[in-house]
């Protein structure tokens, strides 16, 4: 008989927590889907907790997490108090989701749903995995609606890695929800519906819209909305493209585009579309599929989890919005130079990354220098996991928000293949970044402590070569073993 | 580049690849498996000019050689003084970047933590690899992150680590420039054998002729080589780890300790592994996904513990890995009997820091038969002979639900 009985104290046996509360339904995200959700699942006698990260802090938001928000906030967003009072008053639903019995929490992320499934086996049951200003814990649920939402989608072109330039998203949550958008004068890129609205929302709040710049030539988006655009006398820069955004210590003072003209302006709006918000799905293994008239990768059929508006895909108008990223991604790329950077958190330039480079710190001996993107291409078709690792894109503290979905476009162009020839870069828990102290479980059981080794908990494991089979080796056995459990 | 703490080593890693040069000429090896085992053995086979194809399933180092800690201060093995001998020189050898770093320090924020480390530090020490103990104090003024909570620790004054990424990639590369040739996305399915010698091996991507064959496809050794009628006792987990976003950069990277393994990425990252993990059951396809889980939670605490001064930073990514256990843990690198020209070699928990090492041993067993460098006849599969088919049950390592664990 072995020594352990038939039981591995090491191994991860019960030792995962219950989650800390359990409600039939769990709601991630309060806006109009994802408190109708909620209200319609109160209304049923269901206990609901519904969640929603906003207001993010303002470190998050520097960090342009979980929008592009380009530095262009007001000095407003840093007081927590305010930013809540103002959320609230920005949704009316809220208070009637409380009313019809909701628990409401705000300021609150989910940052990870773990489920019994392939792979992992020893969840006491499915769990979301939730994380306020103070501390992060797991609840169950009986069902999990996400209602997440998109977030801007971003293509760099020279200059964009500096503030004022921004997301569609995030100006209209600066806008509408916030009251804290730091521009004046702002030059949106795209003419979708997305931008087409854009502007007008802008311009409603009293900020100046300098131009809408489009590279097809002619206004894409829904025909009344641009008739509204230009009744509000909003110019179109067709057939063009901001080939520079210039600025200073404050970030962007003006744009130059491809024809040559120049826009004073403070901040670029980047609206050429919005990417569902499939985090959490894809962090948890869930299904995927790409659906280019809803805006990119949606999630798939998932049991247990409902998904509803925008994270479930964009209105389909019949708009390919794939294509016309990828060919705004073409464009951008033509007026970019080597130097430009691709990925701002880890400093990749587009060089780097169609290199497949390793970061400055390291060097680049003349083999490493000879290798680049067409060479890897030859063993296979491009991974962006595998080019993360070695360039480091997406790899930053904005968990690859800013860059990952100009990657993927740059690796399928470099392939000469569709969009969806190259796979998506994976998505891990957590799916926002958050401090250690507050991820951190600090009611750890005392199984787990126990039970904690730094590997497996094998002693034979460790015993050095030459005592095997000596009278040593149980000394040591005995001695590192009662280590374990540190 | 030697270590302080280790045994001067016999001959320069450029006398040696001089002395093999030309050794395994015109000699045809399929390698199975592209981690770090198969990839490191394929470029030490290479550099003794075999004509090398390694197969592998995926991408190359897109399983447990791609998701490790980066760790490489294996004392216990007998392949560790060569590991030694090779990190500081393997840039330079292979003509790209590792982030390869020298020497560790392991500190306790526990007096039973310090206990052990004490322990450890005397037994490296009566093998002649020097450590050096620290007071609270002195650990405080070497790593910056630590805290007031730091009772003392270790400097290994050997050891180090690296990127287990980069590295995967340098051995791949450097292969190629060899001559050799990789084929991704080719799952290995079969051997065909002839007078007791394996002649071609199947896969998906087509036949390949052999004088010689490596397996090193890391849990998927156990099937592939239950095709050729041999036993290989084999038990998968699930092991985790976490990172943050950069800190500011410590003198010595290579910081662990608070029952946690991890390093400090030249970047300036944390990444830090370790506690349970979880048993499954192998897959021949390999596993659907290598989830995390909350011990995400676990593991982000015992950080802040080891680090307080960096319990502000923020954890960008968890991922998990997949590790094979034998069942003393120990690795198996063998050359089978029967088929006689089958090389087998599976590492556990410590076959990146070692793959240096294990690559030149494989190289030896595969041209020359036997190990010239070390003994290393007790990791071979014959210590197996005769375990239990309930050899995992007796341990306790079998899958808790088996069912949805596939
Ligand atoms: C979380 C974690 C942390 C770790 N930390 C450390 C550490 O700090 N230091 C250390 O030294 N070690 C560490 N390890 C262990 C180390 O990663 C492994 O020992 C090492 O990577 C094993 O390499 P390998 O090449 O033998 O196996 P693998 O990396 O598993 O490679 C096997 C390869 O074989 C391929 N394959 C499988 N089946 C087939 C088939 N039928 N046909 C073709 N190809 C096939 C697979 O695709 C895979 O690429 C850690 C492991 C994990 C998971």
């Amino acid at each position: 008989m072995h020594a352990n009985n038939g039981t591995d104290p090491h191994a991860i046996g019960t030792k995962l927590p219950a989650p800390e509360a359990r409600y039939d339904m769990v709601v991630v995200g309060a806006g109009p889907a994802g408190l109708a959700a909620a209200i319609a699942g109160a209304g049923e006698g269901k206990s609901v907790l519904l969640i929603d990260e906003n207001p993010v802090p303002g470190a998050a938001m520097g960090n342009d997490v979980p929008l592009l928000f380009g530095g262009r906030m007001t000095t407003g967003t840093q007081n927590a108090e305010r930013m809540l009072e103002t959320v609230f008053m920005s949704e009316p639903q809220l208070e009637a989701a409380m009313e019809a019995g909701v628990e409401v929490l705000l300021g609150t992320s989910a940052w990870g749903v773990y489920r019994n499934g392939p792979g992992i086996t020893g969840l006491p049951e499915n769990v979301v995995a939730l994380a306020d200003k103070d501390r992060g814990w797991i609840v169950g649920y009986g069902e999990l609606v996400l209602a997440t939402g998109a977030r801007d989608l971003a293509i760099g072109f020279p200059g964009w890695n500096q503030p004022g330039v921004m997301g569609a998203a995030a100006l209209e949550r600066l806008l509408a929800h916030y009251e804290a958008f730091a521009g004046k004068r702002v030059l949106i890129v795209g003419s979708h519906d997305l931008a087409l609205n854009t502007a007008l929302l802008a311009r409603e709040k009293g900020v100046d819209v300098a131009g809408l710049v489009e590279v097809r030539s002619a206004p894409q988006g829904d025909a009344a909305l641009a008739e509204a655009v230009r009744a509000a006398q909003i110019p179109f820069y067709l057939d063009d493209a901001p080939a520079e955004a210039i600025g200073g210590i404050d970030g962007v003072e003006r744009v130059r585009l491809r024809s040559g003209a120049v826009i004073d302006v403070d901040t670029v709006v980047l609206a050429i579309g919005l990417v569902p918000s499939i985090e959490l799905i894809d962090a948890m293994g869930g299904k995927r599929v790409l659906d280019g008239a809803r805006g990119g990768y949606i999630p798939g059929d998932n049991a247990g989890v409902t998904c509803v508006g925008d994270c479930a895909g964009l209105a389909d108008t019949g708009f390919d919005h794939v294509e016309y990223r990828m060919e705004w991604a073409g464009e951008l790329g033509k007026l970019s130079a080597p130097d430009t950077i691709v990925c701002q958190c880890e400093e990749v330039t587009r060089a780097d990354l169609l290199g497949v480079q390793p970061p400055r710190y390291l060097e680049r001996p003349a083999p490493m220098a000879a290798r680049s993107l067409d060479t890897l291409i030859q063993d296979g078709p491009p991974n962006p996991d595998q080019i993360k690792r070695l360039t480091r894109a997406g790899m930053g503290v904005c968990q690859g928000r800013r860059c990952r979905d100009q990657v993927a476009m740059m690796l399928a162009m470099a392939a000469n293949g569709p969009f969806g020839s190259v796979p998506l870069a994976t998505h891990r828990a957590p799916v926002r970044p958050l401090p250690l102290r507050i991820l951190a479980d600090w009611e750890e059981s005392e199984e787990m402590r126990a039970g904690w080794d730094v590997w497996f908990g094998i002693p034979t494991q460790w015993v050095p070569y030459r005592d095997i089979d000596t009278p040593r080796e149980r000394e040591h056995q005995t001695a590192i073993a009662e280590g374990w459990s540190l | 580049m030697t270590y302080v703490g280790m045994p001067t080593p016999r001959e320069t890693p450029q006398e040696t690849m001089a002395k093999i040069a030309g050794t395994a000429a015109k000699m045809k090896v399929v390698i199975v498996g592209g981690g770090v085992s198969g990839l490191s053995a394929g470029w030490w086979l290479a550099r003794s000019g075999a004509e090398v194809t390694v197969l592998d399933k995926g991408i190359v180092g897109w399983e447990a050689s791609g998701r490790n800690g980066g760790g490489a201060s294996h004392y216990q093995s007998p392949l560790f003084e060569e590991e030694q001998r090779m990190w500081p020189h393997m840039d330079a050898l292979l003509g790209y970047p590792t982030e390869h770093q020298q020497e560790r320090l392991v500190i306790a924020v526990s007096p039973k933590q310090l206990n052990q480390y004490h322990y450890l530090a005397k037994m490296n020490n009566d093998m002649g690899y020097r450590v050096d103990l620290l007071s609270g104090d002195q650990v405080r003024a070497m790593v910056p992150l630590a805290g007031d909570n730091c009772l003392g620790g270790m400097h290994y004054r050997f050891g180090g680590h690296a990127n287990p990424q980069r590295s995967v990639q340098a051995y791949a590369w450097a292969l190629q420039d060899l001559g050799g040739r990789i084929v991704q996305h080719s799952p290995v399915t079969g051997f065909e054998t002839e007078g007791g010698k394996v002649v071609a091996v199947h896969a998906t991507s087509g036949r390949y002729e052999c004088d010689a064959v490596v397996v090193a496809a890391g849990p998927q050794i156990q099937a592939l080589m239950a095709k050729l009628g041999v036993e290989v006792p084999l038990a998968a987990a699930r092991a985790e780890m976490i990172v943050t976003e950069p800190a500011p950069m410590m003198p010595i990277g290579g910081v662990d300790g608070n029952g946690l393994y991890g390093r400090q990425t030249l970047r300036g990252n944390l990444a830090y592994g370790g506690g349970p993990h979880e048993w499954l059951e192998t897959l021949q396809a390999g596993p659907p996904a290598r989830p995390s889980s909350p011990l995400t939670r676990n593991l982000a605490r015992r950080v802040a513990e080891l680090f307080p001064k960096a319990a502000h930073l923020n954890v960008i990514r968890s991922w998990a890995g997949i590790v094979e256990n034998t069942p003393d843990g120990r690795p198996i690198i063998d050359r089978m009997g029967d088929p006689e020209n089958v090389t087998v070699i599976t590492m556990s928990g410590v076959g990146f820091g070692l793959s240096p090492a294990s690559g030149h041993a494989v190289r030896d067993l595969v041209v020359d038969g036997q190990c010239s460098f070390t003994d290393i006849a007790k990791l071979s599969l014959s210590r197996f002979d005769g375990i239990g088919a309930d050899w995992r049950e007796q341990r306790g390592w079998q899958p808790a639900k088996p069912d949805i664990a596939a």
